[in-house]
């Protein structure tokens, strides 16, 4: 594989950029294969380029229905943070914090990561006591978090609403400054072409169709180029895994919701940081073009349409001008949405099934973005090894029934409310 | 934007109404001994189909009445409403 460097830049600069290695190849499937990895998104991606790196498994397959990177990686706001509570979740985020910051080395790829920091603003005591506690567990477990009162996030971002006469003035805020955002695209062609140049096949437009599974063990899969054996299946893709599971005879605790982010038009550099608003659901960052990132609530019904409704875009911005009033003179560049696939508290599902050689990767919600690297690392492992390692030990798919919830956000079962 | 034809009050705007999830799961019936299974199949498990829809939603904005929508959850079309009593063809 050609290494991208400056001298490369340079030395293909004088053959007018014709000459550059294509980044992936496109194959056709082969008939046998040790993994198949459905989904070639950012956590298919991932999960095969750690299978090969990790753990010297490279005759594996990535099958993606349309073009890699063009579902959620592709639709995300590129955040990216570790700034939670419970255990579970704090040490799987900050295992994946040190792979995002290794990563554009790592991939020999830029993937922009830029630790610029997130502050969820507060608009109560109360908030400030959770804040503060959450904030409390973070570096108990060994993420940094730092508490903002009025007057210190005043200095960080002086063009929020700090006025007398607000619905929700702001109090404070939790700040991790380690958090930030990634260029999304790049991570996942990051991970694309270096699984390639290890020998991983990425067959894209190729729909799963079937499952071939006999005696309670997987055998391969059907799909639009025929059909493909394989030792071990995994699944990871988002928001159409009840599809699949529907073909498997599986019910799982996930619902399918379309969620919707936009942005607006670019403008001079302004935002630093990424910044929540604490009395309900909006965020927004600036990105490196100087649009406003913007994204909140999911439309809230169940939905597989890829595409959003103005009702939710309306209430989500009234929201932001409420926190940056300046966002009112902005105009909207572009909105889009992505289906989500919400589990029924709030956190992800990597384990393995009742199906020997199948292993499922979803209920991201929508965190799944700077869960990449870390989702990839650890579904990696858990089909390799054929058992969750202790990060992903948590995110099983029984903690349902024996009631080991990992429930975040304290929302229950409807996590899709608003 | 959603219309909802709410079968007390008629053709209305998605506004009026809050989305209450999968009209189809049941939950077990009281005083009757009942395993871990059919708990998680009520409170955790569901279909989340791409098509056809039963829902419940909550015309809250309106008559507060609970109804249940057959809606596509591709197209976002909606075939049918119903009472939330009503028989189910």
């Amino acid at each position: 594989m050609q290494k991208y460097s400056v001298f490369s830049l340079i030395k293909n600069a004088f053959s007018d950029h014709q000459n550059w290695e294509v980044a992936w190849k496109d194959p056709t499937p082969k008939k046998e294969y040790d993994v198949i990895i459905i989904g070639g998104g950012g956590h298919g991606l991932a999960t095969a380029y750690y299978l090969a790196k990790e753990h010297n498994i490279t005759n594996v397959a990535i099958i993606e229905k349309g073009w890699i990177g063009g579902g959620n990686v592709g639709r995300n706001t590129t955040i990216i943070r570790s700034n939670y509570m419970h255990d579970e979740n704090g040490l799987f985020s900050e295992f994946g914090m040190d792979l995002w910051r290794k990563m554009s080395q790592d991939l020999n790829y830029n993937v922009m990561f830029s630790p610029r920091g997130i502050i969820n603003l507060a608009h109560s005591d109360a908030q400030m006591n959770a804040y503060s506690r959450r904030g409390n567990s973070m570096r108990l477990n060994g993420i940094d978090a730092v508490l903002l009162n009025r007057e210190e996030v005043q200095k960080l971002i002086p063009m929020a609403d700090f006025s007398d006469n607000v619905r929700f003035p702001i109090f404070g805020g939790l700040m991790q400054p380690s958090a930030g955002t990634a260029r999304h695209d790049a991570v996942a062609w990051g991970y694309a072409r270096q699984a390639d140049s290890m020998g991983v096949d990425i067959i894209q437009n190729c729909e799963v169709t079937g499952f071939d599974v006999s005696n309670g063990k997987i055998l391969g899969v059907r799909t639009s180029k025929g059909d493909i054996k394989a030792k071990k299946v995994g699944l990871c893709v988002a928001g159409s895994t009840n599809i699949l599971a529907e073909m498997l005879n599986m019910t799982l605790p996930i619902e399918t919701h379309l969620l919707q982010a936009c942005v607006s038009e670019p403008i001079k550099p302004l935002l630093d940081h990424v910044v929540t608003f604490g009395a309900g659901h909006f965020y927004c960052s600036q990105s490196d073009k100087g649009e406003m990132v913007m994204g909140g609530d999911l439309d809230g019904y169940n939905s597989y349409s890829q595409r959003g409704n103005l009702p939710t875009l309306q209430h989500v911005l009234t929201e932001g001008i409420a926190m940056f009033p300046f966002l009112s003179k902005l105009k909207m560049l572009r909105t889009w949405g992505g289906i989500m696939d919400m589990s029924m508290d709030g956190s992800p599902i990597i384990d393995k099934t009742h199906i020997n050689g199948l292993y499922l990767n979803c209920g991201w919600c929508y965190g799944g973005f700077k869960a990449t690297p870390a989702s990839g690392w650890t579904f990696a492992h858990t089909i390799a090894q054929d058992r969750v390692h202790d990060l992903n030990a948590g995110y099983s798919l029984n903690r349902f029934s024996t009631g080991n919830l990992i429930d975040e956000k304290g929302l229950g079962t409807k996590t899709w409310i608003s | 934007m959603l219309y909802i034809n709410c079968p007390h009050c008629g053709l209305r705007s998605q506004n009026e109404f809050a989305y209450g999830g999968d009209a189809t799961v049941k939950r077990p019936e009281l005083n009757k001994e009942i395993s871990d299974q059919e708990w998680d199949n009520f409170v955790y498990l569901r279909k989340s189909p791409r098509g056809k829809h039963l829902e419940l939603w909550h015309h809250i904005s309106g008559c507060r009445q609970w109804i249940k929508v057959e809606r596509d959850t591709s197209t976002h079309e909606i075939f049918k409403t119903y009472k939330a009593n009503e028989a189910i063809e």
